[in-house]
């Protein structure tokens, strides 16, 4: 029963890690139909800017998680104005494969100027001890406080997006560009502006899981088709629905990862017999099989799914 | 700019085959491995190691011969099978007739297939692989042949020294095996079941599980299982950023036991391990440069050091392959007739520079010398990893281990 | 016959080139492209004919390739001619491509990309899951020289294998020119264009998007029989994500826009990866560069650059455009190459050996610690961007001209 506890914070931590990468993927889908590759990649760079400015410049954590995000959004920004709004007169498969393109080339960069190793990039010290003990098991004060800063970040991004002026023309960007636009607002502004905070909030995810989950040129790679299936099985332009489908993923895959089912208790209730020489049988893969080693591709499992039966997501109104 | 575009492609396939030919007096070995790509540190190191052992043991030594310089030549394989295959038959093009190869079982096994297959159909160019790291054991046993050397201790030796000193140490009660789910973890589990059962049947096995590969991207729940079993030694066979996210995790959860490990140092692992992993991380394997074993071989260190500052001695059996394949080259007499070399490599005995002796046995082509058990840590540290301060210790060593361990291997020799 | 030129001229090209190219691994660079053509046309006729991106279908050429690798290491492979064994792969790859495109073909656009993503990571991962058939990650090898010998041909040498894929890649290349012709194919660019009115006229959008994903896994699997031939082995890496986007770049590079596009994209690509990863560890950079650059200015891809100059031809004027390239495209790659020295150069000092201050550049050789090559290659590149920036709107303009009719002509 403890360890049960201890899944359910594991999950949480990694599901709201999760929600920071796809609120910010969902928006940007919502708005401009992109499907951003690259996002992952600000993740990336959000952790290795951090790196650089908490312990290579030696400015101290905090400073890495403020400065940093808003490099990554600024570049965000960037990115948006000076490529994808030009490749976005093409079409979409070319977006698409601009922002692939982009992934390659962020993760390339990154090489480049930190090279191919995992970099030292680590808690602050005064996160850096157990909060508390379930059982055995110690929750570091560094897991709390990512689930704290995720959930500041989900209250003020609800809060801007319902209850602000900004929030109102946003929203009705998405649904009615035109009409926005001709209502005075400057809508290519609002674009750029809202891809500069996905992307920074990507930045925000990067800084604080680097330390967390590692810091090394692949880290965007890893995560970076999980996020699509997030806002995918969500809903595309939900943001609740991305909370939702975050943190589903985030406990589908720690219960996974935690609970050693074993497949061959299904086969032997179906009335088969276990083969004495388990490696000779043609079913040697099933009768070995245990959840953990299928945990990191249920995600999948589950947004083919979605696709199939409810294509538009868990919370999202209209069709993927 | 040279200027001999003739046909876009024609120039630039010519490009591909000439660009590195040109020192037809060298020995040349292809050295494949992947040098770019996520895995390319691994490479690019083994590479700097292949480089500087040519150079420091037979090259400034008067070569072989009488005066012939070995020349490491590399292939960049991606880290692909099918890429692998593609820069072999660059390599033997070139005229190059000893292969070097070592990341990755998987690639491993690709190319001594094709070696194999390339020495059938073309008996005028044979070609040798030597095999500087790949571990799994089938390239000795099931999948040997006569053509390929392995210079590491295969992953079976290693978990024979290792339990041997695990054996000895009474406090392990629980053991949790965890490992990726491929061969060489399907084999490090095996074996541990194995060899833990004869040598200590007391120990309970808590845990034995596989995770995906390269896919897992919180090692948390692992961790926490692991602590939860009550276990006191983890054993696992994980590389790079799964070897670094899994040990993280297992320490972050608040597990302070010994952690067996195949490669949990140097290319940045030792430096993210830093202080959290002392009195955790050991690792078994061949060669070990802590305590350096004579000036000989510090001296060695201290060379590649200076002259590789963002590499380190990681793979102590490159230096022995190199020697060895010196002197087989030197017994045989010539360094095209890749037969005569390979009879004289095989059973050679050999001292060597990181002190104990090296046998190639004869039955599988495996090398047989000494293992040790190491510990991650700063105290005594001659030569530290990852210009960090830590490294590892030598804590206890197995000599020649399983120097009678049977092989299925049946080779056909020429 | 003005029709049939373009196909002779290739059979006779690709009859002679092991002339030129005979050592092995050139054979084999060939026929590996070869294979990429055949696989990226396959592709295409998702992407570019019936605008589907799928970003797994490396899954179906995986899937023909494992299972001709089955059927070499059946006892029974000896009385099998080996040059048929691509067409079991392309059996194969459709009969997969059915299974999968009866759900993932119900709708295009993100729907169908999301599936075909989701399916492609599932086929990796039980890849390494399903040992039995795939063999983990050493995957499944083979000897393609235990089938029946073809007319007293094992297919020991090289040279017999690339001809072999030369007239398989052929065969198959003509296969889908053709597919692009019927009716089906025709419709696949009207459901592309207008689904709604293609539904109109009658025609089941869905199931025109259907068969195109189905003949298109046949050729995939053809190529995969190709690759088991060529390699004799197939793993992991044959059906993963990574190899599903390299196709999708090698498509793109071409340009999807003309039925020849992924061909010239997959030779290129070819000797991209293997000739520049020969000569530097940075090859993916530039890659990333090129592709970034390349979907920015000329999204229509290498056959839309080359397409571009016709309409130039035909009226003649095609002479004006020399000035202008020689005052903008040139310096503009020249320039790119000088800052291509200078990232090598960062390189080679960052992670060169101590006292390794040795480097050949463009077959030039030099010191890095020298100031010299700096400053050459900083300049090459401040000009050479720089002059090519300065003329590009006499080149824009030029263009201009030269692709226009001339006014009240």
């Amino acid at each position: 029963m403890d360890l049960f506890f201890v899944n359910i914070i594991d999950g949480l931590v990694f599901g709201l890690l999760l929600f920071m990468l796809s609120s910010g993927l969902t928006l940007i889908f919502s708005m401009m139909g992109v499907l951003n590759f690259a996002h992952a990649s600000f993740y990336m760079l959000g952790a290795y800017f951090a790196y650089q400015i908490s312990t290579v410049l030696g400015l101290g954590f905090l400073a890495g998680l403020i400065v940093a995000p808003i490099i990554v959004g600024i570049a965000g920004a960037g990115i948006e104005r000076y490529g994808l709004r030009r490749v976005h007169q093409y079409g979409h498969v070319p977006e698409l494969i601009f922002t692939f393109g982009l992934a390659l080339l962020v993760q390339e960069v990154v090489k480049l100027f930190w090279g191919q190793n995992q970099v030292p990039y680590a808690e602050p010290a005064w996160l850096d001890f157990a909060l508390f003990n379930i059982g055995e098991n110690s929750i570091e004060a560094y897991k709390v406080f990512m689930i704290l800063i995720s959930m500041l970040i989900f209250g003020g991004l609800l809060y801007i997006l319902t209850k602000t002026r900004i929030g109102m023309i946003i929203q009705a960007a998405l649904s009615y560009p035109k009409t926005v636009e001709a209502l005075g607002h400057n809508v290519p502004m609002v674009f750029m502006g809202v891809f500069g905070v996905g992307t920074a909030l990507a930045g925000v995810a990067g800084v604080i899981a680097g330390p967390a989950l590692g810091t090394f040129p692949g880290m965007a790679f890893t995560l970076g088709s999980i996020v699509f299936v997030t806002i995918v099985v969500g809903g595309l332009g939900s943001l609740w629905g991305a909370l939702a489908a975050s943190l589903l993923i985030g406990w589908i895959t720690t219960f996974a990862a935690a609970y050693n089912f074993e497949f061959k208790t299904i086969l032997l209730a179906l009335g088969m017999e276990e083969p004495a020489l388990i490696w000779d049988s043609k079913l040697r893969d099933l009768w070995t099989l245990t959840l953990p080693q299928i945990g990191p591709i249920l995600p999948y499992v589950l947004m083919v799914a979605i696709l199939v039966f409810r294509p538009q997501g868990l919370m999202g109104k209209r069709e993927a | 700019m040279r200027k001999s575009i003739k046909l876009g492609v024609s120039a630039a396939l010519a490009v591909a085959i000439t660009a590195t030919a040109g020192f037809a007096e060298n020995i040349k070995i292809a050295f494949i491995d992947p040098l770019s790509g996520p895995f390319a540190t691994t490479g690019t190191n083994g590479l700097a190691e292949w480089t500087f052992a040519a150079d420091e043991l037979v090259n400034k030594q008067g070569g072989v011969l009488g005066g012939t310089n070995f020349e490491v030549v590399a292939f960049d394989n991606k880290m692909s099978g099918k890429e692998s295959l593609v820069q072999l038959q660059v390599a033997i093009d070139q005229g190059i007739r000893f292969i070097a190869q070592g990341n990755s079982s998987g690639i491993a096994g690709a190319i001594t297939e094709a070696v194999n297959k390339h020495n059938r159909r073309n008996p005028d160019d044979r070609v040798l692989f030597i095999n500087y790291s790949a571990v799994d054991p089938a390239l000795t046993n099931d999948n040997c042949n006569f053509w390929h050397f392995r210079f590491d201790a295969n992953a079976d030796i290693k978990m024979d020294a290792l339990t041997d000193v695990m054996a000895q140490d009474d406090g392990i009660e629980k053991v949790y095996l965890i490992g990726q789910d491929y061969s060489f973890g399907k084999a490090v589990a095996a074996a541990a079941v194995r060899d833990l059962g004869n040598k200590r049947p007391d120990v309970e096995i808590v845990g034995n599980e596989l995770h995906p590969i390269g896919k897992v991207k919180d090692f948390t729940p692992y961790a926490r299982k692991i602590v939860a079993s009550g276990a006191n030694a983890v054993i696992t066979g994980n590389w790079g950023s799964d070897m670094v996210g899994l040990g993280k995790a297992i320490i972050d959860s608040g597990f302070d036991g010994p952690i067996y490990t195949y490669y949990a140092a140097s290319n940045g692992i030792t430096r993210t391990f830093g202080a959290d992993g002392k009195g955790t991380i050991r690792l078994v394997a061949e060669g070990a440069i802590n305590p350096p074993a004579s000036d000989r071989a510090a001296a060695y260190v201290e060379a590649f050091e200076a002259k590789y500052p963002d590499h380190d001695i990681s793979q102590a059996r490159i230096a022995n392959a190199v020697e060895m394949l010196a002197k087989a080259i030197d017994e045989a007499g010539s360094a095209d007739d890749v037969v005569k070399i390979a009879y004289a490599l095989e059973g050679m005995e050999h001292d060597s520079i990181w002190g104990g002796k090296l046998y190639m046995r004869p039955q599988d082509h495996q090398m047989i010398q000494n293992v040790h058990i190491q510990q991650h840590t700063d105290d005594g540290v001659t030569f530290p990893l990852d210009n960090s301060e830590y490294g590892l210790v030598v804590e206890s060593t197995v000599e020649m281990a399983a120097m009678d361990s049977p092989t299925t291997c049946k080779m056909d020799k020429p | 016959m003005r029709m049939l030129m373009p196909w002779i001229v290739g059979a006779i090209v690709l009859l002679v080139l092991p002339i030129f190219f005979g050592g092995r691994s050139q054979l084999t660079i060939m026929s590996q492209m070869s294979i990429t053509v055949v696989f990226a046309l396959a592709y295409n006729m998702l992407l570019g004919q019936g605008g589907m991106l799928s970003f797994g279908h490396a899954v179906y050429m995986g899937m023909g390739s494992f299972l001709c690798l089955h059927v070499m290491n059946m006892s029974s492979f000896g009385s099998f001619p080996l040059p048929l064994l691509p067409l079991l792969g392309g059996v194969f790859g459709l009969l997969f491509a059915i299974i999968i495109g009866s759900f993932s073909t119900r709708s295009a656009g993100t729907v169908f990309a999301m599936i075909s993503l989701g399916i492609g990571e599932l086929m990796a991962a039980l890849v390494l899951i399903v040992t039995v058939f795939f063999g983990g990650e050493e995957g499944i090898s083979g000897y393609r020289d235990e089938g029946l010998p073809f007319f007293g041909i094992e297919f020991i040498s090289n040279l017999e294998v690339y001809y072999l894929i030369a007239i398989w890649m052929f065969i198959a290349v003509a296969l889908m020119y053709l597919f692009s012709r019927t009716p089906v194919g025709r419709m696949a660019n009207a459901v592309r264009d207008n689904p709604e009115r293609a539904e109109f006229l009658g025609y089941s959008a869905r199931r025109v998007r259907f068969v195109s994903f189905a003949v298109s896994g046949f050729f995939c699997g053809v190529a995969g029989g190709l690759s088991a031939i060529l390699f004799e082995i197939a793993t992991e890496s044959d059906l993963n994500v990574t190899a599903s986007g390299v196709i999708l770049l090698v498509a793109f590079l071409g340009g999807i826009g003309f039925f020849w596009g992924p061909i010239i994209g997959a030779v290129v690509f070819t000797l991209l990866q293997t000739v520049l990863g020969l000569q530097t560890h940075l090859w993916e950079l530039y890659l990333g560069v090129v592709f970034v650059g390349m979907v920015m200015f000329f999204p229509a891809g290498l056959s839309g650059i080359i397409m571009a100059h016709v309409p130039a031809a035909k009226m003649g004027k095609l002479g004006t455009l020399v000035g202008p390239y020689l005052t903008c495209v040139l310096p503009g790659i020249l320039g790119g190459l000088g800052l291509a020295a200078l990232i090598e150069m960062i390189f080679h000092v960052r992670s060169g050996a101590e006292g390794e201050h040795h480097m050949v550049l463009f077959w030039i050789d030099f010191s890095t610690h020298d100031v010299l090559p700096w400053l050459v290659a900083l300049a090459v590149a401040v000009i050479g961007i720089g002059l090519a920036v300065r003329n590009a709107p006499n080149f824009k303009a030029a263009w201009e001209n030269a692709s226009t009719l001339p006014e009240a002509a």
